[in-house]
């Protein structure tokens, strides 16, 4: 995790060598004719010689790829790998980082005894502090999520901080979580060592200083990226070209620049931040080398050994963004120290350890951090370029991450997918729309601080908002809307009434009941009694026409469910991988014999088009179109919903004529074409509007009219998602992702595996059919739990089943119909040797569960199916719906 | 006003103890003026020896510090003061009063080199922390001295100070490197020391008073420090029209401290409404305020009038003559606090009218241009005049008698401005200021005087006062810096007393009122009186033509440049106005610093970073600083809340009143002005 390391030292050390080369330089002409020699071809060239292209390197050579180029335009582990703290650390709060971490510091382990190369790996184990209540309750958090995936971890209590760090002062502190298997090291040797063992696989190097391979004399600087028919076909360099398969974009913060440097410019959103660390002379009695890492996130700050004395650095309030305009330097130059802004650190760290007041100061150094837009770091393909590969924005855990990123990525190319469920992690989560310099320069100086700020459930970014914005955003702000951000777009969150009053920002972070309990409790009664209007025009929403029935082909061919359906119909399908996982989750209306309306979570924007443009055959009769912009869509959840639409538009909307998941082009109020669907991705009975935005105030306006008689009112998301979980809906990026069959969620019903079509996907379900399931959706509902006294679930609590841990929960919410929380998650059955056996429904429901909310344990009762009988519907048909869902 | 409150002007604080004890005997002063909290003199003694045998590395603090290269002067001259006063040898604690001083004298020649150190000097003269210019004993020691000082200032200051000043008097230990005498205007003269001596010691009288209060008390809170601070504070910004602002003047800050009680300071503002051009000054009165509030009042209308064209006057003069209503002549931009005199402005009228009329004759029809210095010069010798005039001739009205009376015997010095597009003249008798702050091209600030002062720090005004009288007087004509071993400032409105033979004087206070006749003061003619008159209102004008780079212009009393030099003044104003600190980055480079030291110093200029945006007045801040800048520059909330608690009968003794305008300039106008041509 947190960067650098550096040593004037360290320098000086080198320097013999950096004397040495330059000697040969001058003296071997050879040298220098070998030098300049790029090859003309390789089938992978990774640009970037930090820690990043070091890994991806190693890995790749690992599997077997040994045609691998890495230009390095400095010199190996440069930039923010050389400054980087060497702190790795494991106590992250996703899982995917737990384990990228845990990887990382196994492969490092073990580095030195491969390479022969000194990474100073100590195992000195990390100390995270709490100085408040809050924070110790997302340390528990952490804690219990380390633990289940086999990395050692303990909250201990400050006496034992004391024994464990004799010169901390913890008398601030009210707990703290301790993780013996963290470790320090010096990140620029691990990367000299996996570059130098990538070499011996076959890897060719280029840098300036010839540390391991080949020697170029000057700078290698890659221009840009030659991309033929939106593929990958070379590497155009100030020495010359280099044909290639595979780019792989691991040049830190300069790969934003990268990016846009292509003909057809690949957006890495990422930003640099000065990054301040301290460095000090050895303690009058030198520090152990063992001494462990103390990261206080309270204080924003970590305190590592180093030398005999300290290193410490942290995460500031007020950041300082750098390099907005990309202004590309050669390495990271020696930027300036600020001691006033490394004051409140200075602080910090005196206030935690006051005996150092006496300890000598060696340097403060200043070296940039990449940060992005969401805290997490970028991996993955380019959903413009195939062939062009992105490792970067580590937010500081360089180090942590180095190994499992690169191993991922490395994965990703060999195999097609990596091994891991990396959504979080995908380059395709954002759109061009993240990559504003403005939007970044602005956005990492929210995400900076947030490194230590106190992580709450349904925290928001307050910065770079109201990019995309719904035509009624103004209406509905006027109504006391409170919005949340997804994919660039305002949702609202619930709408607070003229007379409510609610926290202050700050003070509304909470692990407990929220602020805004009792609103959402308003609007979700509103939505089951009588009509709710959510705005929903986030949603991405695609249309695929052709001449012929090419579209029905390819959607048939992408989608698991049976699309040759009546026109009207729609159809809930998943858009599957070779293994069955889900890539997309959506919902697909037939507008017509040759055209298709497509609606999908609103962060699939690139990825489904990314995957739909990889699978579609490149035929001038097949168009495909982004419409999310074109329509503003309004959900009327609720039973009077149908009375609602059929005075606005005469038309008769009973289930005998509107069935429930039908669609018909219809005239609301004034406005004609409106796209009337009977669902509402909630299960409550409803519409979806789907309107053309010219049209949205006034149709928005004539609802809101004449709902009044009806009770109509104003609902947001988290209405919207307490029915969905309550009703064991999942939601594609939440619960479900390219890891998840259809049959493991209890989706048979959405998969026609005999349509008369090998749709992609089927092989891998039918072998799952006969085989049977690993793990399975399921939804608990939490039996002891204290609404308003205990902590809330949140996601990734770790479910237990008879006391052993079965898997970990992807949603949660309350429930206001059951009166109970519901959290929705995964259930698998390890073996005693670990091993991943089949999970029957009979598994299922013979069993005493507990969900782990941050160390206490609530009995849970589990369901594999949603409490129907407990709703009570007025339209008959809905169950339809429910059922087609849900499998019977 | 009582006419009594008024007379303590003309006395002395420390010496006219007569009255002020009179006051005590009946009504203590509150609990909680703690600085003055009393103790036994023994306690004191060994207070003081403490403060003065502190380590030499301590150098003492605050104003000895502020007092960079003046140490040496101001401690000698306390000595001297001390054996003038006569107070000298009456007990004990006067003497060690004295050597308390004394020592301090000597700490203050190391604070020099300190406080050298904290400003912005030139970079990186090889010292690591770049902010600093070299310390003077930087060889002598192993870290940068900045690193230094906050360890000492928190761990040994503290303590010693703990021990020196919460006790007992404060103000003893509190670092006023000058004796109060010795920053009167007035000596006590031994001559008349005799009528104007205490009754009882000053000591005795301090000691005399017991306070059972814990000695923190007194502390004010940053509110009531800033309520303080702000009371007198005024704004004025030159309205825009059609959102532009075509002034060469965006605005102006000014403010008020008193030390004495009534403040003596005055201030002025107005815009000419006849002419172009706006006037602001400062006027500093001296035994008492009566001559600087008369001159506040009129000098600008004196101006106003000089600056007139011929037609104008003639409108005026036929408007009054025939009742009609007059044309205004200015704006005045006044803060509540500051007054007319309503009973003298009909007498105050008639005599402006007689100028008017005057000048009306003897410009009898060519229309000239009006040269603004000798419309300045002209007016301030006509006002001074028309006061010397008044008192002679005396009024029927027992009142205004007395008032015309007590204008012409008390003094007021004057700094006056008149700015006119890019046209800047500045004209000043005596001892206030002008100054310009001038960013340079790298963003840093210089100050430009644009007056001189008009005392025995003036070579040219020494050598002008030896030319004005015989050779035989050139000894006694300035003695120890006075004039006449009695006036600090060479040049004043009124002071009958320098200005009038000695018949004159005579005649006019038998004549005057009995209150006149009783003061003893007034009857005193200042020693070797034999060519008056010694004193002149003229001014000294000086001419400046803005340009972009002279951001602004403060005009300040004596008050606010004998505690800041003028170049932290402007660079103080500067930094407030721009908004941001040019502080220089630190390096540690290769030298030797901890953790605890790099702390210390940071939170300093933390400190004196987060005191820019409090006052939202440049005046104010300034003021802030004047009065609570500690060694390092940096206002000191602490000593800033001892300076403001001092009870108004020891205030004058740690300072002068201050009066501070800031006037802004419009840049962009400005650079228009010189683009034209």
């Amino acid at each position: 995790m947190f960067c650098r390391w550096l040593s004037i030292i360290r320098r000086r050390r080198a320097s013999p060598a950096r004397r040495r080369c330059s000697s040969a330089r001058g003296s071997t002409s050879a040298a220098e004719a070998r030098a300049a020699a790029l090859p003309a071809q390789a089938q992978v060239v990774i640009c970037g010689g930090g820690i990043m292209g070091t890994s991806v390197a190693y890995h790749l050579s690992k599997m077997g790829w040994k045609d691998v180029v890495l230009l390095e335009q400095g010199r190996l582990a440069a930039g923010s790998t050389r400054f980087c703290a060497g702190i790795l650390s494991t106590a992250r709060h996703l899982t995917i980082e737990q384990k990228m971490a845990d990887y990382s510091n196994k492969l490092y382990q073990q580095l030195e005894q491969e390479t022969g190369i000194q990474t100073g790996y100590v195992r000195t184990g990390s100390i995270s502090l709490a100085q408040t209540q809050d924070r110790l309750i997302s340390l528990k958090r952490i804690n219990s999520r380390l633990n289940v995936i086999g990395i050692p971890s303990e909250i201990i209590s400050p006496k034992k901080v004391a024994e464990l760090h004799p010169l901390l002062n913890v008398h601030d502190l009210v707990g703290a979580l301790h993780v013996p298997e963290d470790a320090v090291l010096s990140s620029a040797d691990v990367a000299l060592a996996l570059a130098s063992a990538a070499s011996q696989n076959g890897v060719q190097i280029y840098d300036r200083t010839a540390v391991l391979h080949v020697m170029v004399n000057d700078r290698t600087a890659v221009l840009h990226v030659m991309v033929k028919k939106g593929q990958v076909t070379g590497v155009e360099t100030d020495k010359g070209q280099i044909e290639c398969q595979y780019f792989v974009n691991c040049a830190g913060q300069w790969a934003y620049e990268l990016g846009l440097s292509n003909e057809e410019p690949v957006s890495i959103p990422l930003h640099a931040c000065e990054h301040f660390y301290l460095l000090t002379r050895p303690w009058e009695t030198p520090l152990q080398s063992s001494t462990p890492t103390v990261v206080d996130p309270d204080g924003r700050i970590y305190i590592r050994n180093w030398q005999g004395g300290i290193l410490s650095g942290g995460f500031e309030k007020n950041p300082k963004p750098i390099f907005t305009e990309g202004k590309n330097q050669l390495e990271i130059q020696n930027l300036q120290e600020d001691w006033d802004h490394f004051e409140p650190l200075l602080s910090s760290l005196l206030r935690r350890m006051p005996e150092l007041e006496t300890l000598e100061i060696l340097k403060l150094v200043n070296c940039p951090e990449t940060f992005t837009p969401d805290m997490r770091c970028i991996m993955g393909e380019s959903p413009a370029v195939q062939g062009y590969f992105v490792l970067a924005g580590m937010n500081s855990a360089g180090l942590s991450f180095g190994g499992g990123a690169g191993r991922y990525l490395a994965e990703w190319m060999v195999h097609g997918y990596p091994s891991e469920n990396v959504w979080e992690l995908d380059l395709k989560r954002f759109g061009a729309l993240q990559s504003s310099r403005t939007f970044l320069r602005h956005r990492v100086m929210e995400v900076m601080p947030l490194m230590y700020d106190l992580k709450v459930p349904r925290w928001d970014f307050q910065t770079g908002r109201q990019l995309r914005t719904s035509p009624l955003y103004d209406r509905l702000d006027a109504q006391g809307a409170r919005w949340m951000e997804k994919h660039g777009f305002e949702r609202p969150k619930y709408f607070v009434p003229p007379d409510k009053d609610l926290l202050a920002l700050e003070q509304s972070k909470t692990f407990y009941k929220p602020d805004w309990f009792d609103i959402v409790e308003s609007e979700v009664k509103c939505c089951k009694e009588a009509v709710c209007v959510i705005d929903m025009s986030s949603f991405t929403k695609f249309e695929i026409t052709s001449t012929g029935d090419q579209a029905l082909e390819i959607l048939q061919y992408l989608f698991s469910n049976d699309l040759d359906v009546p026109v009207g119909h729609i159809v809930h399908t998943g858009m599957l991988n070779e293994g069955g996982g889900y890539e997309n989750d959506c919902s697909i209306a037939r507008l017509n014999k040759r055209s298709f309306f497509m609606i999908s979570p609103t962060d699939q924007q690139v990825h489904c088009w990314a995957w739909l443009k990889k699978h579609m055959p490149s035929d001038s009769s097949l168009l495909l179109e982004d419409v999310t912009w074109k329509y503003t869509a309004l959900n009327l959840i609720g039973p009077r919903a149908v009375d609602v639409l059929s005075e606005l538009s005469y038309a008769p909307m009973t289930p005998d004529h509107f069935p429930s998941l039908f669609c018909k082009e219809m005239s609301v109020g004034y406005a004609n074409g409106i796209r009337v669907m009977s669902m509402t991705h909630t299960g409550e009975p409803g519409f979806m509007l789907y309107i053309p935005i010219e049209y949205a105030l006034h149709v928005y306006n004539e609802v809101m009219s004449v709902g009044q008689k009806y009770g109509i009112r104003n609902a947001g998301y988290y209405a919207l998602r307490s029915l969905r979980i309550e009703k064991f809906f999942a939601f594609w990026g939440q619960d479900l992702n390219t890891l998840t069959t259809p049959l493991e969620c209890g989706r048979e019903s959405r998969v026609k595996l005999e349509k008369g079509m090998d749709f992609i996907g089927r092989h891998a379900l039918l072998q799952q059919k006969q085989n049977g399931v690993y793990k399975r959706f399921t939804m608990f509902i939490l039996d002891d739990h204290d609404t308003d006294l205990d902590l809330w679930p949140w996601w990734g609590e770790p479910i237990y089943r008879n006391g052993q841990y079965v898997g970990k929960t992807t949603s949660s919410a309350y429930s206001y119909t059951l009166e109970r929380h519901v959290c929705l998650g995964f259930v698998q059955n390890f073996s005693d040797t670990g091993e991943e056996q089949v999970v029957t429904a009979d598994f299922i429901n013979r069993g005493e569960y507990e969900i782990d909310i941050a160390g206490h344990r609530f009995q849970a009762k589990a369901k594999l199916y949603p409490f129907t009988s407990l709703f009570t519907h007025k339209r008959r048909k809905d169950d339809v719906e429910l059922s087609d869902l849900h499998g019977k | 006003m009582g006419g009594a409150i008024e007379w303590k002007g003309l006395s002395d604080p420390v010496t006219s103890q007569s009255w002020r004890g009179a006051r005590f005997s009946s009504a203590p002063a509150p609990p909680s003026r703690g600085p003055l909290s009393a103790s036994p003199p023994t306690r004191h003694c060994a207070a003081n020896q403490e403060a003065g045998s502190a380590p030499a590395r301590t150098y003492g603090r605050g104003r000895e510090a502020a007092w960079r290269g003046r140490g040496a002067e101001w401690a000698g001259r306390g000595r001297g003061a001390a054996s003038r006063t006569g107070l000298r040898g009456r007990n004990a604690e006067w003497r060690h009063r004295c050597r308390s001083l004394l020592v301090r004298k000597k700490r203050a020649v190391f604070c020099r080199a300190r406080r050298m150190c904290v400003c912005p000097g030139p970079r990186r003269s090889g010292i690591p922390i770049r902010s600093s210019s070299l310390p003077l004993f930087s060889d002598a020691m192993p870290a940068p001295t900045q690193l230094f000082f906050p360890l000492v200032r928190n761990c040994e200051l503290s303590r010693i100070y703990g021990t020196a000043c919460y006790c007992h008097h404060k103000h003893l230990c509190c670092p006023s490197p000058y004796l109060p005498q010795s920053r009167l205007r007035y000596m006590p003269h031994p001559a008349y020391a005799t009528f104007c001596r205490p009754k009882e010691n000053w000591w005795q009288y301090t000691h005399g008073r017991r306070y059972a209060s814990t000695p923190q008390k007194f502390y004010l809170t940053p509110p009531q420090v800033n309520s303080i601070l702000k009371a007198n504070e005024y704004s004025f910004k030159v309205p825009e029209f059609d959102g532009k602002n075509v002034s060469s003047i965006l605005g102006f800050d000014s403010n008020q401290l008193p030390a004495n009680a009534p403040i003596e300071d005055r201030r002025s503002a107005a815009t000419c409404l006849q002419t172009r051009g706006m006037l602001l000054g400062v006027f500093d009165g001296h035994a008492g305020c009566a001559c600087s509030q008369a001159v506040s009042e009129r000098l600008f209308y004196y101006i106003a009038v000089s600056l007139l064209p011929h037609e104008t006057l003639l409108e005026i003069e036929n408007a009054v003559e025939s009742g009609r209503a007059l044309l205004p002549i200015l704006q005045w931009h006044k803060h509540p606090n500051d007054y007319f005199s309503k009973e003298a402005s009909k007498l105050y009228f008639n005599s402006l009218r007689t100028y008017w009329q005057e000048l009306i004759d003897l410009n009898t029809g060519e229309s000239t241009d009006i040269d603004v210095k000798e419309a300045l010069i002209n007016a301030f010798k006509r006002l001074d005049n028309d006061i010397s005039l008044e008192a002679q001739v005396g009024d029927p009205n027992s009142f205004l008698n007395y008032l015309v009376l007590r204008v012409a015997f008390s003094g007021a010095t004057a700094c006056v401005a008149h700015v006119d597009g890019v046209d800047l003249h500045v004209a000043n008798t005596g001892d206030s200021r002008a100054m310009l702050g001038v960013q340079e091209e790298d963003g840093s600030w210089s100050a430009v005087t644009l007056s001189n002062d008009h005392n025995a720090q003036n070579e040219r005004e020494l050598e002008r006062l030896k030319l004005e009288h015989p050779k035989n007087e050139a000894k006694s004509v300035v003695k120890q810096d006075r004039l006449l071993g009695l006036l600090m400032p060479f040049r004043a409105f009124g002071d009958v007393k320098f200005k009038w033979s000695i018949d004159l004087q005579k005649r006019v206070i038998e004549s005057g009122p009995d209150q006149l006749n009783d003061n003893e003061y007034t009857k005193f003619i200042p020693p070797n009186y034999h060519t008056p008159p010694y004193l002149t209102a003229e001014p000294e004008v000086t001419y400046h033509r803005l340009r972009p780079q002279d951001k602004f212009l403060v005009l300040a009393t004596d008050g606010l440049w004998e505690t800041m030099h003028r170049q932290d003044v402007v660079r103080i104003v500067g930094e407030y106005l721009t908004g941001m600190h040019h502080q220089q980055p630190i390096a540690v480079g290769g030298y030797k610093v901890t953790l605890g030291q790099m702390h210390g110093l940071l939170t300093e200029r933390r400190a004196k970073m987060s005191s820019v945006f409090e006052d939202q007045n440049a005046a104010t801040h300034l003021i802030r600083h004047a009065v609570g800048n500690n060694e390092f520059g940096a206002v000191d909330h602490e000593r800033l809340s001892k300076m403001l608690s001092l009870p108004e009968e020891l205030a004058r003794m740690y300072r002068d009143d201050i009066t501070i305008i800031v006037v802004q300039f419009n840049s962009h106008v400005v650079g228009a002005y010189q683009n034209q041509e």
